[in-house]
């Protein structure tokens, strides 16, 4: 790890001027990634601006309905808000199950989005990989792939994202308030996650000195029945190989409507636009979901490491729907 | 770079300058010489180096210390007095909920934090239904205990322990 | 064969003695012993598997602040003895596996020793490389074995090859095992100081033998062992890993020697331990049975082929256990290992019982399938009268009680043979069985020590180690029968080179090996002194080399239990239930034994769904060497699990009456769940771990 400096400024605007004016900067908020990441010397900041105490660390409800929610909150206390927990179940349950609880009680919301891929050989400087060093090559493709994406990677990269509570949100449609050098912006997701082309580097649309200050979570009656389901090699404390995020509303056996995000798949969380599609207005049946989940998953494309995720995602998928369903009919 | 710090560490005011990398939990093991919370794999990913920061359970090994200055930290060591155990030490001990002892003192220090936060009514990833009230029986300690690997296997007895201590 | 211990302290169930320093974390282990002055060494490893380094650039390194020293083949001392390869540290510019020390800085901070190891830049010249096991590896060879010690590499009785043609029934699968880390959680570590003066080596190391690295780190600088001091009071753990000195203590060493006076620490990260202190190697095995249709066994045939290093030869006897677990007039066995450029395999846990006993105990119950015979009396059915090995007479073979006894217990009966026959909602429900067995190991040499501090209250040393087995309680407890005396007037030291010569805590042979010498030092005791001895009063003794009776086949055996849930949809695995029932001859502390069991068939578990090594065939490092990656059960992966004993004593195998405890759990227990799941889905997966993908329908 290269030395660093260590400051902590008390606004946001400074914080911004800071990081924006020197190309070694980073932000740190939990530390959970970050910390991880320049122990294996794969970020090498040489100044570090803590914006933990400067952020919101509140979840508070604006008059139009919307719940704005801090950058600085911690993983654990947005799962267990009670409105997130009334009106927001698949978020909840999104962050529960990922990390662990230590993890949850450092990690921010912010942060949460900015995770890094847990890619192994993104992971490990002794080999190649476009997307800690542009140019090297992709060892993941032909390497251990059983995380490897299949959906929207690119020859270039095929990493997944990492985070649960992402593909939540991505589901639910958040909106993420940003203040940058040239002031504030808002992005709607799936819109800040992108997909690895040829230029895999970038995780996200942000520019650097970008600053996460809020996710704003949209008034979604739809989401008062929601979930998350969490494929995984452990019981607990793993990261996922497919998760769903969906929230159904079914009127008289149809589906009135849906909202659908993969996790695991792709190097953004997955908002399945495609099976939304093709699931509403029509019949809330086993094979329905099936039939839908297939659909968004035409064009995955897969190697000997991940082609299970296919399948896997369309049982997943149908499962969770099936189960929201028969929820609600009961 | 370095800079000076000070922490409260199991009760005592203890002034210390660091590196700006010394994570926190380099800083209770090599500086301050607590041994208490254990390094088991530096990344987070094991939970063996789990502390109280400012009451709430934290692995010490994924945060700087310079963030830290002025914070109260408790390792295993000082929940409680010199010659006293803590009920949830007290309750490893007679479940045998250790074998060999190294991920032990985050396991007792996550166990304290995960009491209060079950106590405080928060949910888990096995909680049925997230509009009730938390009712902590044995899965549910099971999965809030998952972020300390223990790789004797001594969690049927860790769960044991805990289940005793928490009523 | 010697009269057995009254128990007085033995049998009951005592709490740690360490428990309060382990529960508050003060207990030192071996990076957390006060000293002062302390420098911390960081590693350079070989970023290929095989070739040659032919530059190392220290200059940025050794250009920090705070450096002290940066070691490279070109300028570490020439050690006395490389006749172990693992050994021979910066010796050469020889690189043989991925992972291999190349350099190490030593710095006043670990920060500035971490961030000084990745300014050292190492140029190599790449060899073509060969890092993947398969059943037809051109390399394959017939290990090498001293005629006058260990096993044989093959057995064969009778005629397999005909007794499998008329068999009416024939079971003919090839199972694997992959990689497999042990991962203690503390990582291995060594505090070395070298005091130039008096030219005395001290480790402060994580060992399962303090006097077994001592031995090796003499005779690697070529040192008086008398100038070595090894200290390990506390260990945390090492499932095999921990069983030798790796090149990590030879390279704290050596930097310590470098820099007399200052202690320098040395702690592995995570990801190191995926290269440099040993794993299980992979295997393939194949097994064949044939059987008549009632299941009785004509034919047993068990061929492993497996994996070990260039540098150093290790064999893992996966193909042992059937020589001996049940009745076949017709048998064989073969063990085949190809060396590659990889890193030094090494114990983990049972080796050669742990993967042989899974690949055996599914072919058994492939079998009991297809003879549609319960699975538990197909077992029974084949319980051997005498050792089928030898031929000689068990000391206590209780198999078929652990079975049955252990079948009701669990709530074995009642349940639907056919696989997918069980279903609770969108979960597939299915049990499994398997046996156990492990053979009692006992390594004579040790010798222990007996002091009377007066008023009855003793000390008794041995340079035992406790790695978390509760040996510092069980063997407080032996002294105290040994002597007489209630366990509070006991004071064990253990842990030290500074007492007596003990043997590893592996093979479950150290209560064994230990106990038995504290009880021949106590008998000395006794003889010399009497029944009145003087304060200050002493006596040393060790084991009797004939402590083990020699004319019976001697080994623990258990039943293990479990029930599978697999979900439908997903193909996760849980299993709420485990329940095994072993045969260890008298059990030292109840408490301690019992955990003992657990542990182990959570490890067995984990094998069965859980841990793999990947070891990336064009880089030859393992691609998911964290714990991140490379899964070991967390808590909520453990459900309800039991572990019960017969009531017995075998005087055959120690004066205590105890055979092993440390082992046996992981012996079979990944087949029972592995049976389970095949119960409960009707899907045979053969390669473990049984991951979610390779049940998805």
């Amino acid at each position: 790890m290269k030395p660093f400096a260590y400051t902590r400024p008390a606004e946001a605007a400074d914080a911004v001027a800071e990081v924006a004016a020197n190309p070694d900067a980073a932000y740190i908020g939990g530390g959970t990634n970050l910390v991880d990441h320049m122990k294996l010397g794969i970020a090498e900041p040489t100044s570090l601006v803590d914006v933990r105490d400067l952020l919101s660390h509140r979840v508070e409800k604006l008059p139009d309905g919307r719940i704005r929610v801090g950058a600085a909150v911690p993983n654990s206390d947005l799962a267990a808000h009670p409105e997130i927990r009334e009106h927001y179940p698949v978020l909840s349950q999104a962050l529960l199950a990922g990390a662990s609880g230590q993890l949850r009680n450092a990690a921010t919301t912010g942060g949460n989005l900015l995770q890094r891929t847990r890619c192994v050989y993104f992971q490990n400087r002794a080999m190649p990989c476009n997307k800690r060093e542009p140019g090297t090559g992709c060892a993941a493709i032909e390497g251990y792939g059983r995380y490897n994406a299949v959906l929207g990677a690119s020859e270039h990269c095929v990493a997944t994202h990492p985070s649960d509570m992402a593909v939540a949100l991505t589901a639910l449609g958040a909106q993420v308030r940003v203040l940058g050098p040239s002031g504030e912006r808002t992005i709607d997701l799936p819109g800040l996650h992108r997909l690895p082309g040829d230029t895999p580097q970038r995780d996200t649309i942000l520019e650097h000195g970008d600053l996460i200050t809020a996710v704003d979570l949209p008034r979604l009656p739809l989401a008062a029945r929601s979930a998350y389901r969490k494929v995984r090699d452990r019981a607990s404390y793993a990261f996922a190989l497919v998760s769903v995020a969906a929230a159904l509303r079914v009127v008289d056996g149809t589906v009135e409507d849906v909202r659908v995000a993969f996790g695991g798949l792709a190097h953004a969380p997955w908002r399945a636009h495609r099976a939304e599609e093709e699931l509403r207005g029509g019949p809330a049946t086993e094979e329905a979901f099936r039939d839908a989940a297939r659909a968004e998953l035409a064009d995955a494309e897969t190697g000997p490491g991940n082609a299970f995720k296919v399948p896997m995602a369309v049982n997943t998928l149908a499962a969770t729907l099936r189960d929201l369903s028969t929820e609600e009919t009961s | 770079m370095e800079a000076t710090i000070t922490l409260h560490v199991d009760g005592e005011k203890r002034e210390l300058t660091v590196d700006t990398r010394t994570t926190l939990l380099d800083a209770l093991r090599d500086r301050l010489g607590n041994t208490s919370p254990k390094k088991g794999c530096d990344h987070g990913q094991c939970g063996s180096c789990t502390v109280l920061l400012e009451g709430r359970r934290v692995v010490s090994c994924l945060t700087f210390a310079v963030a830290h200055d002025g914070a109260t930290v408790t390792t295993a060591a000082g929940l409680a007095g010199e010659d006293q155990l803590h009920p949830v030490a007290r309750a490893f001990v007679d479940h045998d909920g250790f074998q060999c002892g190294y991920c032990t003192p985050g396991q007792v220090c996550s166990a304290v934090g995960m009491l209060e936060e079950a106590g405080a009514d928060w949910p888990s990833h096995v909680t049925e239904d997230l509009r009730a009230p938390v009712t902590l029986d044995d899965a549910e300690i099971r999965e809030r205990m998952s972020g300390n690997l223990c790789r004797c296997g001594a969690y049927v007895n860790i769960v044991a322990a805990i289940r005793e201590a928490s009523r | 064969m010697t009269s057995t211990l009254e128990p007085k302290s033995m049998g009951r169930p005592l709490t740690r003695v360490e428990g309060a320093d382990k529960v508050t974390g003060r207990a030192p282990y071996a990076y957390e012993h006060p000293l002062s002055d302390p420098l911390y060494l960081h590693p350079v490893l070989s970023t290929i598997p095989h070739g040659r380094v032919t530059a190392v650039d220290t200059s940025g390194a050794e250009a920090l602040p705070g450096v002290h020293t940066v070691l490279t083949p070109g300028n570490a001392e020439r050690l006395a003895d490389t006749e172990d390869r693992e050994f021979a540290v910066l010796q050469s510019d020889e690189v043989s596996f991925h992972g291999q020390f190349v350099a190490a800085v030593v710095a006043d901070t670990p920060e500035t020793a971490r961030q000084a190891a990745g300014l050292v830049k190492v140029d190599y010249e790449r060899l073509s490389h060969d890092v993947v096991l398969t059943a037809d590896h051109r390399g394959l060879y017939r290990p090498v074995e001293d005629a006058d010690e260990g096993p044989s590499a093959d057995t064969a009785q009778g005629d397999v090859e005909a007794a499998l043609e008329r068999a009416e029934v024939v079971v003919d699968h090839t199972y694997s095992t992959p990689t497999e880390h042990n991962n203690p959680m503390e990582p291995h570590t060594t505090t070395a100081l070298w005091e130039e003066g008096t030219g005395h080596l001290t480790l402060y190391d994580s060992t399962q033998g303090v006097h077994v690295v001592r031995a090796s780190v003499a005779t690697v600088f070529g040192l008086d062992p008398e100038r070595v001091r090894v200290v390990a009071p506390h260990v945390g753990g090492g499932f095999g890993s921990k069983g030798e000195a790796h090149a990590h203590n030879v390279l704290a060493a050596m930097a310590a020697r470098a820099l007399p006076g200052r202690p320098v620490k040395f702690a592995l990260t995570r990801q190191q331990m995926f290269c440099l202190v040993g794993y299980r190697t992979p295997t393939i095995q194949r097994v064949r049975l044939g059987a008549d249709r009632d299941g009785r066994l004509g034919a047993v045939s068990h061929d492993a082929v497996e994996q070990t290093s260039t540098i150093k030869e290790f064999t893992e006897n996966s193909a042992m256990c059937s020589r001996w677990m049940y009745a076949a007039p017709h048998r064989r066995t073969t063990h085949r290992i190809a060396a590659l450029d990889v890193p030094v395999n090494f114990w983990m846990r049972a080796p050669g019982e742990c993967p042989g006993t899974y690949a055996a105990e599914a072919a058994m119950d492939e079998l009991a399938h297809a003879c549609g015979v319960d699975p538990v009396e197909l077992r029974a059915l084949n319980d051997p009268e005498t050792d089928p090995q030898s031929g000689s007479p068990w000391s206590d073979r209780r198999l078929v009680q652990c079975l049955r006894e252990g079948a009701e217990r669990f709530g074995w009966h009642g349940r639907d043979p056919a696989p997918r026959s069980r279903r609770e909602g969108d979960w597939l429900v299915g049990t499994g069985v398997a046996s156990a067995s492990y053979p009692h190991m006992f390594n004579p040499g040790s010798v222990a020590h007996v002091r009377h501090d007066g008023d009855g209250r003793y000390e008794v040393s041995i340079g035992a180690v406790d790695i978390g087995t509760g040996a510092w309680t069980s063997l407080t407890q032996i002294a105290a029968d040994a002597l007489g005396r209630p366990a509070s007037d006991i004071r064990l030291r253990i842990g030290d080179t500074a007492f007596p010569s003990a043997s590893v805590a592996g093979g479950s042979s150290g209560t064994s090996s230990w106990g038995t010498a504290i009880v021949a030092a106590a008998r000395a005791f006794r003889d010399r002194h009497g029944d009145s001895p003087e304060p200050g009063a002493e006596a040393s003794a060790s084991a009797a080399e004939d402590t083990v009776d020699e004319g019976y086949s001697i080994y623990s055996f258990g039943a293990h239990f479990a029930e599978a849930w697999v979900n439908a949809d997903t193909g996760e695995v849980r299993v709420p239930r485990m329940y095994g029932l072993f045969s260890i001859g008298r059990v030292v502390n109840p408490r301690t034994v019992r955990s003992q069991f657990l542990g182990g068939m959570v490890m067995g578990l984990s094998m069965a769904l859980h841990e793999e090594s990947y070891r990336d065939p064009r880089y030859g490092h393992i691609a998911n060497g964290d714990f991140a990656e490379y899964h070991v059960p967390t808590n909520a992966d453990v459900g309800d699990l039991r572990a019960d004993w017969l009531d017995e004593e075998d005087p055959r195998a120690t004066p205590m009456g105890s055979r092993g405890a440390g082992e046996i759990g992981i012996v079979g227990s990944p087949a029972a769940v592995a049976n389970a799941v095949h119960h409960a889905t009707g899907v045979r997966v053969r390669d473990l771990p049984i991951t979610p993908d390779k049940l998805l329908r």
